[in-house]
C-alpha cells in the first residue's frame, strides 16, 4: 500500500480528528497525545454518517448521529447502534508530518 | 388491537414503519437525510461534548436514594392515606424520571464511564417497561429520521392527534400494556414488524435475552402479590410505570407536538422550553430538545450551555411549559378538523435558512 503524505500533524488538535480524502474514499486521521496518530475509515458503519464531527476519547471516536463507538486503535464496533467494525490504516509523524498506508 | 381501533381518530397517513409512507419518504430522499445544524466553533463544541461523570453521579444518587427512600416509606405506610403522597413522588421517580435516565444513558453521554452508563440505561429501561435492545434501535431511527412519517417510530403527536390515547396515557393505560405485550413477545422469541425494521438480525437474540429477564422479574412480583395477598409488591413494581408517568408526558409531549412533520431541520419539528431546576432534574435537561437533536453528543448537563452558543439561530426557546402547551392545545384541536394544519416557529433575523426538505409542506 502506498503511504501518503497527509496533513501536518499540527492540523490536528490532541485527543481530535480531521477528515481525509483520497481517492474515492475518505478516512479520518486522529491524533493523541503528542505525536501518536491513527487512521480509519471516515464513514460509520452503522448510518455511513461521516466521524468528522465526532469525539475523540480515550481512544474511542464517538459518532455524531447516534453516539455509535469504535476503538480508533483496532477499529472494533464498541456496542449498538455499531455493530461492523471500521477499517484501520498505519499511520505515523515524520518530521511534522503525518503519513497514512492507504489502498 | 380491536379495542384500540375504537379509539384511534382515523388518520390520512399511515405511521406504520413498514406502511406506504415509508416507501415514500425513502423515495422522497427524506430517510437518512443531511440535517439541518447550527453553526458552532468545533472547539467550542469539543468542550461542550467533554464527558464527567460527577455530575451524573450526584444526579444518579439522589434519584436512587429517593426512589428507595419514597418506596420505603409507602411500603411501610401501606394500608393508610399517608403512603400516598410517598406513592405518588416514588412513581414519578420510578417512570417518568426514568424515562429521561433511559435516554441519557441511551446516547451514553450521562456518564464519562461506560459501564455506568450501561447499568443505568438497564435499570432505567426495566423501569420504563422497554426492552433495552429493541429501544436503543427505535431512538436511533429517531435520531436519524425525527417526526418522518412512515420512519420514526417514535411519533407521539399523529395526524390528527390521537387525543383519547393521548388522554389514557397520562396514566399508562394505552402504552403500558402495550410495552408489557411487547416485552412479553419478544420473551417468546417474537419481533413484531415494526420492530424488525430497525433492530438488526445480530442483535435479536439479546433482545430475546433481555425480554425474558424483565418477564422473570414480573413473574416473581406476580408471585409476591399472590402469597403476600396484596397488591403492595406491583404497587413498587410495575405499576409505577402506569401512575407514575404523567410527569413525563406533561414534560415530553411537547417535544414535537403541534409541530411539522417531514422537515429537515430541528428547529421547525422540535422545541425548547426553559424549565426549574427540580423539573431539568426531573428531566435531565432535555426540555432543550431542539439542541439535543441537533448535537446529541453534548451530555445533558452542558445542554444549557449549548443552548446558549445557538439560541441566535433557533426559534425563541417557549417561555414555561404552560406557555408551550398553550399553544399546542389550541393547534392540536385544530388538526381534529384540519390534519394539515401546524406551528410555523419563527426563526429570527439572520438564522440560517430553514431546511424544509423535499415534502415542502413546511415551507408553503
Ligand atoms: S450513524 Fe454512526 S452511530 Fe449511527
Amino acid at each position: 500500500m502506498p503511504e501518503i503524505d497527509a496533513c501536518a500533524l499540527d492540523d490536528i488538535d490532541e485527543e481530535d480528528l480531521l477528515r481525509f480524502d483520497h481517492g474515492e474514499r475518505t478516512y479520518a486521521i486522529y491524533r493523541m497525545e503528542g505525536e501518536e496518530v491513527f487512521c480509519t475509515d471516515g464513514l460509520c458503519t452503522h448510518e455511513q454518517v461521516h466521524l468528522e464531527d465526532g469525539l475523540v476519547m480515550d481512544y474511542i471516536v464517538e459518532c455524531p448521529r447516534h453516539n455509535g463507538r469504535f476503538d480508533i486503535r483496532t477499529g472494533e464496533a464498541l456496542g449498538a447502534p455499531v455493530c461492523v467494525n471500521l477499517g484501520t490504516y498505519p499511520a505515523r509523524v515524520e518530521s511534522g508530518r503525518v503519513f497514512v498506508e492507504l489502498p | 388491537m380491536g379495542l384500540l381501533s375504537l379509539i384511534t381518530i382515523p388518520m390520512e397517513r399511515s405511521y406504520s414503519l413498514t406502511g406506504p409512507e415509508s416507501e415514500r419518504a425513502v423515495e422522497a430522499g427524506l430517510a437518512n437525510a443531511d440535517w439541518y445544524r447550527s453553526p458552532i466553533d468545533r472547539k467550542v463544541l469539543k468542550g461542550l461534548m467533554k464527558r464527567s461523570d460527577n455530575p451524573a453521579m450526584r444526579d444518579t444518587a439522589i434519584w436512587l436514594g429517593l426512589l428507595l427512600a419514597t418506596g420505603g416509606i409507602g411500603a411501610l405506610l401501606w394500608g393508610s392515606w399517608w403512603a400516598l403522597p410517598f406513592f405518588i413522588v416514588y412513581g414519578v421517580l420510578y417512570a417518568s424520571a426514568a424515562d429521561s435516565r433511559w435516554h441519557e444513558c441511551g446516547h451514553g453521554t450521562a456518564f464519562r464511564t461506560r459501564w455506568m452508563n450501561d447499568a443505568i440505561y438497564e435499570i432505567a429501561s426495566f423501569l420504563m417497561m422497554r426492552n433495552s435492545v429493541v429501544w436503543r434501535w427505535s431512538h436511533a431511527r429517531h435520531h436519524t429520521d425525527t417526526i418522518i412519517v412512515g420512519r420514526d417510530p417514535e411519533i407521539s403527536g399523529m395526524r390528527p392527534p390521537q387525543l383519547i390515547i393521548i388522554g389514557l396515557n397520562f396514566f399508562g393505560i394505552v402504552a403500558a400494556p402495550q410495552s408489557f405485550a411487547a416485552i412479553f413477545r419478544n420473551a417468546l422469541g417474537m419481533l413484531s414488524a415494526d420492530e424488525a425494521d430497525f433492530v438488526p438480525e445480530s442483535e435479536r437474540p439479546r433482545a430475546v435475552r433481555v425480554a425474558r429477564v424483565h418477564m422473570s422479574i414480573y413473574a416473581v412480583t406476580l408471585l409476591a402479590c399472590i402469597a403476600f395477598g396484596s397488591i403492595l409488591p406491583a404497587m413498587l413494581i410495575g405499576l409505577p410505570r402506569l401512575y407514575g408517568i404523567w410527569l413525563l408526558l406533561v414534560m415530553g409531549l411537547p417535544q414535537h407536538l403541534g409541530l411539522a412533520e417531514d422537515v429537515l431541520d430541528h428547529r421547525l419539528n422540535s422545541r425548547t422550553i426553559y424549565m426549574n431546576r427540580l423539573l431539568r432534574f426531573v428531566y435531565m435537561n432535555m426540555n432543550y430538545h431542539v439542541e439535543h437533536h441537533m448535537y446529541p453528543m453534548v451530555p445533558y448537563h452542558r445542554l444549557p450551555d449549548l443552548h446558549e452558543a445557538v439560541k441566535d439561530d433557533c426559534a425563541p426557546a417557549s417561555t414555561s411549559l404552560w406557555q408551550a402547551w398553550r399553544e399546542i392545545i389550541p393547534c392540536v384541536f385544530r388538526q381534529l378538523r384540519d390534519p394539515r394544519h401546524f406551528i410555523r416557529p419563527e426563526l429570527p433575523p439572520g438564522a440560517g435558512a430553514p431546511s424544509y426538505g423535499p415534502m415542502g409542506q413546511a415551507a408553503e
